[in-house]
């Protein structure tokens, strides 16, 4: 079974890391899997994932790409609201990297 | 996850030679980057398939029930007594070889079981053995084998490397589908777990959501209020969508991925716009939100299962027939089987156009009409109206899904569209287009991101005939009529031919769409800058006053 374990609490993950059970979701987890990815939490970076989780709990999905850019603009100004500083913050795309620190299931079908 | 190979790396290693052995000597290796996950046991579950439980591709032990090879024997006997056509594909094939070299995972991978006569044998030769008297007398030497777990790995395997695009088929002289030849293969592996999660997970969603994303009613509601927001911003028309409702016309499905991922965004954007303009009677369902069907990827029993919304709702609603959206295997589904597995619809009319009054008389039995049929129409009766100018930045092609070139005989109708709203049209060669188009390399529920290595090979053949028009021509757009085509094409122009972009024909309808009451377009609904038609008119006009 993949997973990690940490602080002595086993974290079950499928085979690309991604949390299996959202329950387990806490900030240590999101530091954990944002390790693995090679991208250190800092506040911009949590502005994403707690949009992302805020979101999640009321759509039971990932926004759209398109819907994260515009809040991100609305919340937080448009410097932010744009592909190119998602990029930055995630190098290897919001979509993927900002939903597994936020313990978010990968979107599955034609996507 | 396995590191992806340059391309330089990946078409260097193509080696086309046979190998020295006999094909059932050389045992199957399990590369990473080739496969897809195994489903999960939630998934498996959810389906109510059997011997849901967690397990690992790369594990030794697949954990199988007991007597394994005896349900799959069994399994196959039933088959063959149901399906003539999969008794008739098990005994004709002469092995002429016609079909080798026109699979594009053969031609991406140089791996001999990936000739679709081959992939046929890994199954046939088990056929022989143990249904046919040569097999059972001779065993080797009638080309049969026994079934052991290494025979089973090896059909997860390969039968997971075949996206059922009936390429193929259209070379055999003997008209042998080997994609029905995949499919029983898969319902066989299904009745011991053996599904991948990329198919089984979206599978599950559909059963319990009604699409594969598992878009809640509010998400779908809210995602495409959304969408209506962006139009707005960008036309300064406001559309207005419903949702179940009943009484209206006309049911509206399309593939949830439209609702969630670009570019398939924007072709839902083209609906949206398309239907306002029109001011047609139509609905959006929460419930039948699903024109995609992996199912059908699984088992004919699941894709009937998953498809039998699509007529419910249409009953519930009480309109008068479906139109589709740009889907591909939606529409082999459709054509193909939908009618009895889930008909008759005799409660719905035959498709017509509220705009022309055209009856689409080819979907006399199912009552189903695709996007690109009743926008040709549209286009044929002068009812939109269209400036194609402003798709001049684009060079364009067409990659003809294989579901809706091979499975519906559709090839005019979404050219005529892509014709009429953009002024440059580019084909690519004739044997890479039409009914012996290349698939995208990641169809039939193979467009996870763990064997990108596998797409990106399949996709070899596509890609270098967009490459050629690119050279010749300077195509930088691909179109395309299929969701995952949308999500697996990105990627693969991305790596093989970069400087190609990908869209849906609708896209490009609604970008030339002239539309009642619009503001003057600044972007197109990508939000791209299009001032320079402006300078392009009054570079024109000063052409013509030159020239007067």
């Amino acid at each position: 079974m993949a997973g990690f374990e940490l602080k002595g609490k086993f974290y079950e993950t499928d085979e690309e890391g991604y949390l299996q059970n959202l329950d387990d979701w806490n900030e240590d987890v999101a530091l954990a899997i944002a390790k693995t990815e090679d991208i250190e939490m800092d506040e911009r970076r949590w502005e994403v994932v707690n949009f992302l989780k805020s979101y999640y709990k009321e759509y039971q999905i990932a926004p759209m790409i398109k819907i994260l850019i515009k809040e991100m603009a609305k919340m937080f100004g448009p410097e932010k609201g744009n592909n190119k500083y998602l990029y930055e913050l995630f190098p290897a795309g919001p979509a993927k990297q900002a939903c597994k620190i936020a313990g978010l299931p990968k979107p599955t079908g034609c996507v | 996850m396995a590191k992806e190979p340059k391309p330089q790396e990946i078409i260097s290693q193509i080696n086309y030679k046979p190998p020295q052995k006999a094909w059932m000597d050389i045992p199957v290796e399990i590369k990473e980057g080739m496969f897809c996950y195994g489903a999960k046991e939630k998934s498996l579950q959810t389906l109510d398939f059997p011997n849901a439980r967690a397990w690992s591709v790369l594990d030794e032990d697949w954990k199988l029930p007991e007597k394994w090879d005896k349900i799959v024997l069994e399994g196959m006997a039933e088959r063959l007594k149901k399906y003539r056509s999969f008794k008739i594909f098990m005994d004709i094939c002469v092995r002429c070889g016609a079909c080798a070299d026109k699979c594009h995972f053969f031609l991406g991978s140089g791996d001999p079981k990936n000739m679709p006569v081959l992939r046929a044998e890994l199954l046939r030769s088990i056929y022989r053995k143990n249904f046919t008297a040569a097999g059972k007398i001779l065993g080797k030497l009638g080309g049969g084998r026994k079934l052991t777990i290494d025979v089973l790995k090896e059909w997860w395997y390969y039968f997971y490397q075949c996206s059922e695009c009936r390429r193929c088929s259209v070379f055999c002289p003997y008209g042998i589908d080997t994609a029905e030849i995949t499919m029983i293969a898969r319902e066989l592996l299904n009745l011991l777990g053996l599904n991948i999660e990329w198919i089984a997970g979206p599978a599950a969603n559909c059963y319990m959501k009604g699409n594969h994303l598992g878009l809640e009613p509010h998400t779908i509601k809210n995602s495409i209020d959304f969408l209506v927001d962006e139009i707005e911003e960008k036309t300064g028309v406001r559309v207005s969508p419903t949702f179940n409702r009943k009484g209206a016309e006309i049911l509206f499905v399309t593939p949830s991925g439209d609702l969630f991922a670009d570019p398939g965004t924007y072709t839902c954007m083209g609906y949206l716009m398309l239907f306002h303009e029109l001011g047609l009677d139509y609905t959006w369902s929460t419930y039948a939100s699903e024109g995609g069907n992996f199912g059908f990827f699984t088992s004919m029993e699941l894709a009937k299962r998953l498809n039998t919304k699509l007529y419910s709702e249409a009953k519930r609603l009480g309109v008068k027939w479906i139109l589709g959206g740009e889907c591909g295997h939606m529409w082999r589904v459709i054509n193909q089987y939908m009618d009895t597995f889930n008909g008759p619809a005799d409660f719905l009319e035959v498709p017509t156009s509220p705009i022309t009054g055209t009856e689409f008389t080819n979907a006399k039995s199912t009552k189903m009409t695709h996007i690109s049929e009743f926008t040709a129409d549209l286009i044929k009766h002068k009812k939109l109206n269209l400036d194609p100018k402003r798709n001049d930045h684009l060079k364009v092609t067409f990659h003809d899904s294989c579901n809706v070139a091979r499975g519906m005989g559709m090839f005019e109708e979404p050219r005529y569209v892509i014709k009429s709203v953009c002024n440059n049209f580019y084909e690519m060669p004739e044997n890479t287009i039409r009914e012996k188009t290349f698939c995208c390399g990641s169809g039939s529920g193979l467009n996870a991101s763990e064997n990108m290595e596998l797409r990106l090979r399949g996709g070899l053949p596509r890609a270098n005939a967009v490459k050629h028009v690119q050279e010749q021509y300077g195509v930088n757009m691909l179109a395309c009529i299929c969701a995952i085509d949308r999500a697996a094409l990105p990627p693969l122009m991305n790596y093989w031919v970069p400087g190609v972009d990908v869209t849906g024909v609708t896209e490009l309808v609604a970008n030339a769409l002239v539309m009642k009451g619009e503001k003057e377009r600044t972007t197109n609904l990508r939000g791209e800058d299009l001032s320079w038609i402006e300078d392009e008119e009054s570079k024109s006009t000063d052409e013509t006053q030159i020239r007067v």
